[in-house]
């Protein structure tokens, strides 16, 4: 992905983060995670329903990389199945931790790619996914 | 002032981030190479000419610590593991036995997690009530405030001399005065304070003061408690074991050593008690009122730099030490964190450990520089313009 189209994508999804407000609705399973080693906190909601996820919403405070991952995802994965979900959610830390993945699934995802360059950022790309799976474990 | 003793200084990096920890001069470095290089012997025990001077070396740092402090006796100086440990022994080791169901801690919503965490817990064990007490609309604690929260129950006030995030000197004098009037038990947590400015225990009625020597020039894993003679005497060892006991039989009889050698079970850092009198002799050369008034000074030429800057949000501008919190509007404080550190530009981003005080000042985290005697003008100078070219932050970061 060309620098000033991630930029943008990850700027824009930061500043105007999709899918932002939590629902007071009991349908949704929830999880949080206060990144450990900074100081990001992300609450996400998905609303799963016959075994695909229908809403998804995220709140938090948190940096330009964890925000804007979490928005992407947030749009992304809405109307796949959990199964596709899970594979989702593996190639995308698969490439965060420098190994084999494919590209294609990840679309937009792919602007993280670069994140190993700044090893103390990695924590931050993957708060998204780890607390997703944290609600995939709740079903 | 001083550059030449801090090596790392070289480098052209500037370190705003000493309420974190500080650089460690060449003189401590040194001391405690000396220890490991040519008497790296165990305390107390040794019938052998390096393990008395190590013992020497041990003892002379409590003697230079109780003159740096003001304390009546050095016997009065235990060394733990650091302001959080001294803190809990001060709760732990005295407060639990001293405080009854229904009696009153007062502490502020700005102290550190240290100071705060000890209580609420004692709370859950003996009922005991911790009371905030308010602060003002610059979010700093004042005699009135104090003196209006004090109740018939209040036994124990607890609150640091400088606050790690606001930055506020506290009237500790008058303060100490208060509660020496009234019985109440004083404890200063002194982490942000005792580096950074002259400390008196004696003439400031401080019963109880905490430390560490890592932010104060010294090495890291070792601090000081202080007490008051009477109070050391009746605090429980929270470690017991070796180098603290006289004689233990097997039906159960123990005899402890006499303060503060019972409060120091094991053996204890010893080449970090030398690099930390090493400090302290380091600060005596400068000089603690030389070294607080060059602080507020560069305090004031940073806040003239960034008052005109139209998109820094600046929150304790009325605090008088050497600790500045601030956001560029709608950034996170991380970002700008890892922004100036491309730069080379260490400041330290998030809550500081002062939790509670997000209820405060409405905001969860910021960055937060804090000065020592090594920092300039022209490193501030350095700082503003690179705040200014802010428009850029992101090409940096993402």
């Amino acid at each position: 992905m060309d620098k000033e189209i991630r930029r943008e994508l990850i700027l824009d999804n930061y500043q105007h983060p999709y899918h932002k407000g939590l629902k007071d609705d009991t349908s949704y399973i929830r999880a949080n995670t206060n990144n450990e080693s900074c100081i990001d906190n992300i609450d996400i909601q998905l609303k799963i329903e016959e075994g695909k996820v229908v809403d998804a919403n995220f709140d938090g405070e948190a940096c330009a990389i964890s925000t804007s991952a979490t928005s992407i995802f947030m749009q992304k994965i809405i109307g796949k199945t959990v199964e596709e979900l899970k594979e989702l959610l593996e190639n995308y830390k698969h490439m965060i931790q420098e190994e084999a993945y494919d590209e294609e699934l990840l679309e937009e995802l792919v602007a993280y790619n670069e994140i190993y360059l700044q090893p103390n950022r990695k924590k931050c790309a993957l708060l998204p996914a780890e607390t997703i799976e944290k609600i995939l474990q709740q079903l | 002032m001083n550059r030449e003793d801090f090596p790392i200084l070289e480098s052209g990096l500037i370190y705003f981030d000493n309420g974190a920890t500080t650089l460690k001069p060449k003189q401590v470095i040194e001391a405690m190479e000396d220890y490991y290089y040519h008497y790296p012997a165990n305390i107390h025990r040794g019938d052998y000419q390096i393990s008395l001077q190590a013992s020497d070396a041990y003892e002379e740092t409590r003697n230079i610590v109780a003159d740096f402090i003001h304390a009546n006796h050095p016997k009065e100086v235990v060394f733990t593991a650091g302001s959080t440990d001294s803190l809990n022994r001060i709760v732990f080791g005295f407060m639990a036995d001293y405080l009854n169901e229904g009696d009153e801690v007062l502490i502020t919503k700005a102290e550190h997690a240290s100071n705060v965490l000890p209580w609420l817990e004692l709370a859950k064990q003996k009922k005991i009530k911790v009371t905030f007490m308010p602060l003002n609309a610059n979010h700093e604690l004042t005699l009135d405030i104090v003196k209006k929260s004090i109740t018939k129950h209040t036994k124990v006030i607890s609150i640091a001399a400088i606050t790690n995030v606001v930055g506020d000197i506290r009237p500790i004098h008058e303060i100490g005065k208060l509660a020496a009037a009234k019985n109440i038990l004083f404890v200063v947590d002194g982490a942000q304070s005792v580096a950074h400015m002259p400390t008196d225990v004696e003439k400031d009625h401080i019963d109880f003061l905490a430390f560490s020597a890592h932010k104060m020039l010294g090495p890291t894993g070792v601090g000081v408690l202080y007490a008051k003679e009477k109070y050391l005497e009746a605090m429980r060892p929270l470690t017991f074991g070796g180098g603290m006991n006289q004689s233990f039989e097997e039906d159960g009889s123990v005899e402890y050593k006499s303060i503060p050698t019972r409060l120091e079970g094991g053996t204890p850092p010893i080449a970090e008690v030398i690099g930390l009198g090493a400090a302290v002799k380091y600060l005596q050369s400068i000089g603690m009122d030389k070294i607080a008034s060059y602080e507020a000074d560069l305090k004031k030429y940073l806040l003239e730099q960034l008052r005109p800057l139209e998109d820094i949000i600046l929150y304790n501008e009325t605090s008088r030490s050497g600790i500045l919190a601030f956001n560029i509007e709608s950034v996170f404080s991380q970002d700008t964190a890892i922004y100036l550190d491309h730069y080379h530009i260490c400041v330290r981003s998030g809550n500081h450990c002062a939790k509670v005080l997000k209820d405060e000042i409405n905001i969860k985290n910021t960055c937060r520089i804090s000065f020592y005697f090594y920092n300039t003008k022209e490193e501030i100078d350095q700082l503003v313009t690179v705040l200014k070219n802010s428009d850029e932050l992101y090409r940096i970061v993402l």
